[in-house]
């Protein structure tokens, strides 16, 4: 106890903060005023049509997924408002880096549905897709393409472009010595960096409590030097809020920013994955009261922004779409086998002509 | 032309590169004010500035990441690893990342990176610095692997690796960086990738090698002259893709092949270009292909690692061996 006292006599050197921001309660209602962009009914129901979008779209990958036409598939249900918030607030010649449960992102930047299901289905041009071209493709090994962002806004700032990286993962990522070390990078050199952590509270059937001891992850960017700050990522309002703002910081030469978006993985993990084996339906089910589509929806109706007859009428476009997009991946023609060696280096060394011969001779006889 | 040690060739190539190309940075561990642990990015941070001569913090997989993210962007970085023990951590990026980014995007985008690290034993450097792991890195598609063995073939390969549009891991040997000088001219002009050089042409026996271990290869070349055995001696330069035709070439000439690393035995590149013999060349050999090569132990720390090393009487014993094998 005497030690104790000692220290309280110590000076405190810093302080720091961590602020928490929501603006929809999770029955729709108002929790404190809107952004500025609110008021913009068209933003508010294209961000609404796009979630709705993700969701059906997943469901349909899964459905292609268990009957053997897609391969393993990572769904967002639950947080859907994180990817679409945060892309809706980029611009097109920003460089998104996602991770491989970002898909509202990409479809948000115009990656074509089938691209998305060319790549889940085993096909490397789904990579090739029709989004920005300077956007990364998904990342895999999990927060490994967090040094890239670093490495982007390193090269968007010597270039003195006013463009932003914007770089998604999740909350297992931030246990990585690769998000600090890029999170560390971007505050010595005030990068024009955004980092989205998707805090759904799993790393698989690993719970937040295993992954840290921190009581935030927003936190951790205090230690980089830059704030960070809790995000609601089940309101949609709220991720595009926070998302704009620190855009458009990191444009104005302010520094990178990290936005921790706490929000619920409703679904497995991908769908090699039974979440039954670790995690109880009640608790899942509870989480049901906060999922975002449902949030914003409730705000558009009671705004009088939306309709019952608009609502049947975005099912059946989507539908159309999805199923749309569904035939033309499934009637895109499968890769000449030797075509894995077209890209290997931008020209094949002769060291490798005879093995990629050898492989399409295999076709030809 | 004026006579430079290999690590002053490296600092030309840079510096050219750099003056060449707006778009080439140069990053990691004290390379800018300190000029580098080695001294190979001296001078650079004066010209070109801070920005395009970046002193980094210290990550080692931060500087690999890094590099594949200003590539793909368009830079064309030249990342240093200060000693090859430390490049570790850059493999998940080497291997999930740079090597394949052209691949996996089927080339909208690109990793034109260079990541340059001194390479292997013999300057008495603390546990940790002597590491000669580059058949590790030879085993990664889509990545090239290049070593050079004198100040001439630094600076040429160098250019040839900055310029390339794909990523390229340079291995300097470190036992030369100073040991050896020649003559640069600083003209721009690079040497050509995944070629072999044949360093002297040779009837009785083919010697190839890479790196420092080229420095103990010439003198068993000279050594065996003396006894009337004309060496062929390859330096491979670069390991990936290697040049079969070469190796092949020469061994159709000779029938026998000696190849020298200081890396371990068991899975060294050695045993590669053993095994493309064995297969394309069998025919043409007159004695069994030997490999004189590191011992399969940990490099020991410097009171023990000129045992370790290869040195120029097991590759003399080794060649004369060949010779007389019947």
């Amino acid at each position: 106890m005497a030690s104790k006292r000692a220290n309280e006599e110590l000076p405190v050197i810093a302080r720091f903060e961590v602020r928490r921001r929501n603006y929809l309660a999770p029955d729709g209602s108002i929790d404190r005023p809107l952004p500025a962009f609110a008021t913009d009914a068209r933003l508010l129901v294209e961000l609404y049509r796009s979630m709705v979008l993700l969701r059906l779209f997943d469901r349909k990958a899964v459905a292609l997924q268990r009957t053997g036409r897609l391969g393993t598939y990572a769904v967002s249900l639950g947080q859907e408002a994180v990817s679409v918030g945060i892309a809706s607030a980029m611009r097109e010649d920003d460089v998104l880096l996602p991770s491989y449960r970002d898909n509202g992102a990409l479809l948000w930047r115009g990656v074509k549905p089938e691209e998305i299901l060319l790549f889940w289905g085993g096909d490397e041009r789904g990579n090739h897709f029709s989004g920005p071209r300077h956007d990364f493709p998904f990342c895999v090994p999990v927060g490994s393409q967090a040094p890239h962002a670093a490495g982007v806004a390193y090269a968007l700032k010597l270039r003195k472009e006013p463009r932003v990286a914007v770089c998604l993962f999740g909350d297992g990522a931030t246990s990585k010595g690769d998000v600090y070390e890029a999170m560390n990078f971007a505050g010595v050199h005030k990068l024009p960096l955004v980092f989205v952590a998707t805090n759904n509270q799993w790393a698989i059937s690993v719970p937040l409590r295993l992954q840290t001891g921190a009581e935030t992850l927003a936190q951790k960017a205090i230690a980089a030097g830059f704030s960070g700050e809790q995000v609601d990522g089940s309101d949609v309002v709220a991720m595009r809020a926070a998302a704009e703002e620190a855009i458009a910081a990191a444009r104005d030469g302010k520094g990178p920013h990290f936005i921790e978006a706490v929000t619920y993985r409703l679904g497995d993990h991908t769908t090699s994955d039974d979440a039954s084996r670790y995690r109880s339906a009640d608790a899942v089910q509870a989480h049901w009261k906060e999922e975002p589509i449902a949030r914003l929806r409730s705000l558009l109706v009671g705004r009088k922004m939306w309709t019952k007859a608009e609502e049947e009428q975005l099912a059946a476009e989507c539908h159309e779409r999805i199923e749309a997009a569904v035939e033309r991946y499934l009637k895109t023609p499968p890769r000449r086998a030797e075509t894995m060696f077209d890209n290997l280096y931008a020209e094949l060394p002769e060291a490798y002509a005879e093995q990629r011969r050898e492989l399409a001779g295999e076709d030809d006889a | 032309m004026p006579e430079v040690t290999l690590v002053e060739a490296i600092n030309l190539a840079l510096g050219r590169a750099m003056a060449d190309d707006p778009d080439v940075v140069v990053l990691g561990e004290d390379v800018g004010v300190n000029g580098g642990v080695f001294r190979a990015t001296v001078g650079l941070q004066e010209r070109f500035g801070p920005e395009r001569v970046l002193d980094t913090p210290l990550a080692e997989l931060l500087i690999s990441g890094l590099c594949v993210g200003m590539a793909a962007q368009g830079l064309k970085p030249v990342g240093e690893i200060q000693f090859m023990g430390f490049i570790y951590p850059c493999l998940d990026q080497l291997v999930n990342h740079a090597s394949r980014m052209r691949n996996r995007t089927q080339g909208r985008l690109t990793c034109p990176m260079v990541l340059r690290t001194p390479h292997g034993a013999g300057i008495r450097a603390p546990e940790h610095h002597s590491e000669s792991t580059e058949a590790m890195l030879a085993h990664i598609p889509g990545l090239r692997v290049v070593m050079p063995s004198s100040p001439e073939r630094a600076y040429g390969l160098l250019l040839a690796a900055i310029r390339d549009p794909d990523p390229v891991v340079f291995l300097e040997p470190t036992r030369l960086y100073r040991a050896a000088k020649g003559e640069v001219d600083d003209n721009g002009e690079a040497l050509p990738l995944d070629l072999a050089f044949i360093l002297r042409e040779g009837r009785d026996v083919t010697l190839i090698s890479w790196g420092a271990m080229l420095k103990e290869t010439m003198a068993a070349a000279d050594a065996l002259a003396d006894e009337g055995i004309a060496a062929e001696v390859i330096d491979l330069a670069t390991l990936k893709p290697y040049d079969e035709n070469t190796v092949l070439g020469s061994v159709a000439k000779t029938g026998r092949c000696v190849i020298v690393h200081e890396a371990a035995h068991t899975g060294g590149f050695g045993a590669e270009i053993a095994a493309l013999i064995a297969e394309r060349g069998l025919s043409s050999l007159l004695a069994p292909v030997s490999r004189v090569t590191g011992y399969d132990t940990i490099i020991p720390m410097a009171r023990l690692e000129q045992r370790y090393l290869p040195s120029v009487g097991r590759i003399v014993t080794a060649a004369r061996k060949a010779c007389q094998y019947n």
